[in-house]
């Protein structure tokens, strides 16, 4: 891949029920701290890409509402609907195409919403949905299916929990900074068994936003960069019953195709930091093995043993995860803005040492369906 | 006809009454120009720093300069027709979920003192009587029913 | 490596129908994407990415581009979802060039597809507007569409019967193709007869309701000598959207001098001058463009720069833009005579492709070289792209 970095990135602060804010408010927040951060004002962006979903923004063709708070004024701008890893990676392109720098914001208001109605409208009309199956339901039957296939137990699955709940407090921007033990989490209710309520992120409201350029508009800038090594996506079967939930295939898939772009052959030994998709705790083990970090089954003990930890061996979730704020779609650009971060040498006080390679995961539909992996790294 | 056996042998799953709710924000500015509109039948715009424009409907960033808007500043009830049209199809409103009650006018309107326009009710119904350029004027809801939205202003007359 | 060139290798299309309660949207959707693979002479393995659109709340589908992997072929590969409305199947199209032009992918499958009849096209319009400040007074788009027919008769003296020619037009078009949805031969007069939906705005006026599908293959440079068809080059692409609020278009427009549809006309800038357009009339052979009713086809040929102010009804009243004319706008009957809306933007962008590799059938414009397709939506989006023949000296962004 031409060499394209992440050369500005701003977010907002996450809470739930941000009444105060309309999602403008949120996107020209997370937009302007982007531009100051890349030294930059909106004329030195070239093209505008913004992330947002008409079913959680309860309005068909959610972006016009933001249109006047992303600076799009009198630029190319288009809209892509999905987490901001998928959206980012589109930015990457347009550059990779000839624009000299893109702004991409995704924002979320979680708490405007009935969040069971929405994730319900992901499954199939006809087949599924009058179950009222949702985002937790089916994560219990895929965290079921993994634990029994791995052995995992719910005590591996919220050392996860107490770990990223943790690790929030030394995040300004994380909403849910909570001071847990093991017995916490496996004390709270089950919302579905095996996931209890300590297992679940929280609804959240913010925005995020970045700013890509080419390696010569880059080059230029005060702004350190982190370079984009490389972006793999894909996706697996649609319906549940086609899928073995147990399995990692789409995600195996996507990291593949990054680590072969990013020249890593061994993401184990290769990979200093990793930033995932940990909405539910099982979540975090499945991304853990699925990004090659340690071998199928074994992110549990991996974790157990404190090398996930932030000042463990490969730190995961440094900044608190999803689990401590979770806007979603902006969740996967949170992740790709952390990475960036570390590898600056920007993580303030969760930072990490030596952070040189960093992985940041985002994913679309039902059970992790779509995966996206970003590589980042500090040289060119 | 091949519908109606389309019908017959081709089914469809209903939704029902699918309801997703919704609470958007107003915002910091918003709230406060719905709120005076409810509490004082007063108009409120919002005016960039850099082009001096000020906008209603409100918002609080002017989109060409972007530039962050703070200063309100009072508007007219009355202004200018821009454009206008009679709505005469039949359609269910999605906020109500009831068929809306037609022909009604729909008009553009800019409001004396604001430079951007606002859209809403005429009570007119006959396009041959409305023109660009005539005056109107807000009629607001009665004291007491009033609630804090664009329907506490029930439409605008011709003056 | 660095920016590639882009170009048209296969399209496919579903018949564009009001119901198609034959298929569900996944089948729908695998009808256009096998139709486009039979065309580029390729299966669903040569794929290297996905790009899908349509608008949600039109099939109440939350992450279409997962719940569609059946139909798209998406199973183990990239696809990503994109949805800017009316433009959503432009848009889509786009998104797909770009994948291309970045150097990461050299083969794309871009699908728009809507099943109109699923749903309350209206109600789903409506909710599109601001929820405090627009959507309570808000009668769709056939209402803010009426708006500006108004105020476009109003100062330039045009005429409800010019807009008339144009939907006698585009749906006399239609006939030629097999795919459409409304193919008609009409008149002025019949359209001056049905009834005012939102005056001055007809029944005969508006695009109808569909349900449809159509996808498009965009291959690299590199590998686009690979395919049977000749590849329909890429020569450049630009989209402007300035507003949020619906009442924000009408601003400046009364102003003497100002413009109609300053987004098209910004985007129209853009592109002409990264292409080379002095003169569209002269120097397009075809367009493509998304009038999604009959007044469109008067006011937006000024902001596309085919003629001057207010010339509108002139232009098309002359001939110049019906088969047979200088350049012939919407052979395959255009919006007016099908509109599935995510597939609706992509669909001009197909068939400007068709054209300019002469495989339009009986809808063919003889010898066209060059062709502009373009996609509206709301707010007044405004997606454009040139599609010719000649391969073009430079990847343009
Ligand atoms: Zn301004």
């Amino acid at each position: 891949m031409e060499p394209v970095a992440i050369v500005g990135v701003g977010m907002t602060k996450f809470e739930r029920d941000r009444v105060r804010d309309t999602f403008g408010d949120l996107v020209f927040e997370a937009c302007t701290r982007a531009l100051d951060d890349a030294g930059m004002t909106i004329d030195d962006i070239d093209i505008v890409l913004t992330g947002s979903n008409d079913f959680f923004d309860g309005r068909t063709i959610s972006s016009m509402a933001i249109m006047d708070a992303c600076g799009s004024y009198d630029k190319n701008v288009s809209t892509v609907e999905g987490d901001g890893t998928f959206g980012a990676a589109h930015a990457v392109m347009r550059v990779l195409a000839g624009w000299g720098t893109c702004l991409y914001c995704a924002h979320h208001k979680g708490s405007e919403s009935v969040m069971p109605l929405i994730t319900n409208a992901m499954f199939d009309p006809i087949y599924e949905r009058f179950l009222g199956i949702d985002s937790v339901t089916s994560a219990a039957l895929q965290a079921r299916a993994y634990m029994d296939r791995y052995g995992v137990t719910e005590e591996q699955c919220a050392q996860v929990s107490v770990k990223n709940h943790g690790n929030a407090f030394k995040n300004p921007y994380a909403q849910l900074p909570l001071q847990l033990t093991i017995e916490d989490v496996l004390a709270s209710p089950y919302v579905a068994d095996p996931i209890k309520l300590l297992d679940c992120c929280p609804i959240s409201d913010g925005a995020s936003a970045v700013v890509i350029a080419g390696a010569q508009r880059a080059k230029a800038l005060d702004a350190k960069p982190a370079w984009v090594k490389g972006i793999g996506y894909n996706c697996d079967a649609y319906h549940l019953g086609d899928r073995d939930l147990s399995k990692v295939d789409a995600l195996q898939a996507a990291s593949k195709t990054a680590y072969a772009q990013a020249g890593i052959s061994d993401p184990a030994k290769e990979v200093d930091l990793a930033e995932v998709h940990d909405t539910f705790t099982y979540l975090e083990l499945m991304a853990i093995e699925g990004l090659g970090l340690c071998r199928m089954g074994e992110a549990g003990e991996f974790t157990a043993f404190g090398n996930t930890a932030q000042d463990g061996r490969l730190p995961v979730n440094a900044s608190g995860g999803c689990i401590s704020s979770n806007p979603v779609l902006v969740a996967g650009l949170n992740s790709i803005i952390e990475c960036a971060l570390q590898i600056r040498g920007d993580a303030g006080e969760h930072q990490v040492d030596g952070v040189k390679t960093a992985v940041a995961q985002g994913v679309n539909g039902p059970c992790g369906q779509s995966q996206c992996v970003w590589v980042l790294g500090g040289d060119e | 006809m091949a519908a109606a056996e389309d019908k017959k042998m081709f089914l469809v799953i209903e939704s029902g009454n699918v309801a997703q709710p919704f609470r958007w924000s107003a915002g910091t500015y918003g709230s406060k120009f719905l709120t005076e509109i409810r509490d004082n039948k007063k108009f409120w715009g919002i005016k960039c720093p850099k082009c001096g424009k000020v906008y209603v409907p409100i918002r609080s960033v002017c989109g060409p300069c972007y530039a962050e808007m703070t200063e309100l500043v009072p508007v007219s009830d009355e202004g200018n027709l821009i454009t206008f049209s009679v709505v005469s199809f039949g359609f269910v409103d999605p906020s109500t979920g009831k068929q809306k009650p037609v022909p009604y006018g729909y008009a553009v309107i800019k409001l004396d003192g604001a430079d951007s326009y606002l859209i809403h009710y005429i009570d007119e119904t006959d396009p041959e009587k409305l023109k660009a350029g005539m005056r109107v004027r807000a009629v607001f809801e009665e004291d007491g029913k009033r609630t804090g939205s664009m329907m506490d202003i029930k439409h605008f007359e011709l003056i | 490596m660095g920016a590639k060139r882009a170009g048209i290798v296969g399209v496919g299309m579903t018949v564009q129908r009001s119901t198609r309660r034959d298929v569900s949207g996944v089948e729908l959707i695998n009808e256009a994407v096998r139709a486009a693979l039979d065309d580029s002479g390729m299966t669903r393995k040569d794929i290297d990415a996905i790009v899908i659109g349509n608008m949600d709340h039109f099939e109440g589908i939350n992450y279409v581009d997962t719940w569609s992997v059946d139909g798209s072929g998406a199973l183990g590969k990239p696809i990503m979802k994109m949805t800017t409305g009316g433009t959503t199947g432009s848009t889509v199209a786009m998104g797909a060039y770009y994948h291309v032009a970045s150097g990461m992918f050299d083969r794309v499958l871009a699908i728009g597809w809507e099943k109109n009849s699923e749903s309350d096209t209206t109600g789903a319009i409506i909710t599109a507007f601001d929820p405090f400040w627009d959507r309570p007074t808000f009668g769709g788009a056939v209402a803010g569409l009426a708006l500006e027919a108004t105020q476009y008769m109003a100062e330039t003296g045009a005429t409800e019967e010019d807009a008339a020619y144009v939907a006698v037009r585009d749906r006399k078009n239609a006939i030629n193709n097999p795919f459409a949805h409304l193919r008609m031969e009409s008149n002025i007069e019949a359209i001056m007869s049905t009834p005012y939906l939102a005056w001055p705005v007809k029944l005969g006026d508006m695009c109808p309701r569909t349900d449809g599908a159509c996808a498009v293959v965009f291959a690299s440079e590199d590998i686009a000598g690979d395919f049977p068809n000749v590849p329909a080059w890429v020569h450049g692409v630009a989209d402007r959207h300035l507003w949020g609020y619906t009442s924000d278009p009408y601003v400046n427009q009364h102003v003497k001098g100002g413009t109609w549809f300053p987004a098209m006309e910004r985007a129209t800038r853009e592109l002409y001058d990264k292409v080379g357009i002095t003169d569209p009339l002269e120097q397009f052979d075809v367009a493509e463009l998304y009038l999604p009713y009959s007044f469109a086809g008067l006011r937006y040929m000024e902001s596309l720069g085919f003629c001057e102010r207010a010339g509108g009804p002139a232009l098309v009243r002359s001939g110049d833009t019906d088969m047979g004319g200088k350049c012939p706008v919407n052979p395959s009957g255009g919006v007016l005579s099908s509109n599935a809306i995510g597939a609706t933007g992509l669909l001009r962008v197909a068939e400007v492709a068709l054209q300019v590799q002469g495989r339009a059938g009986d809808r063919q414009v003889p010898g066209a070289k060059l062709g502009l397709a373009t996609g509206f939506g709301g707010c007044y989006w405004s997606d454009e792209l040139v599609i010719g023949k000649e391969k073009p000296e430079k990847a343009r962004g």
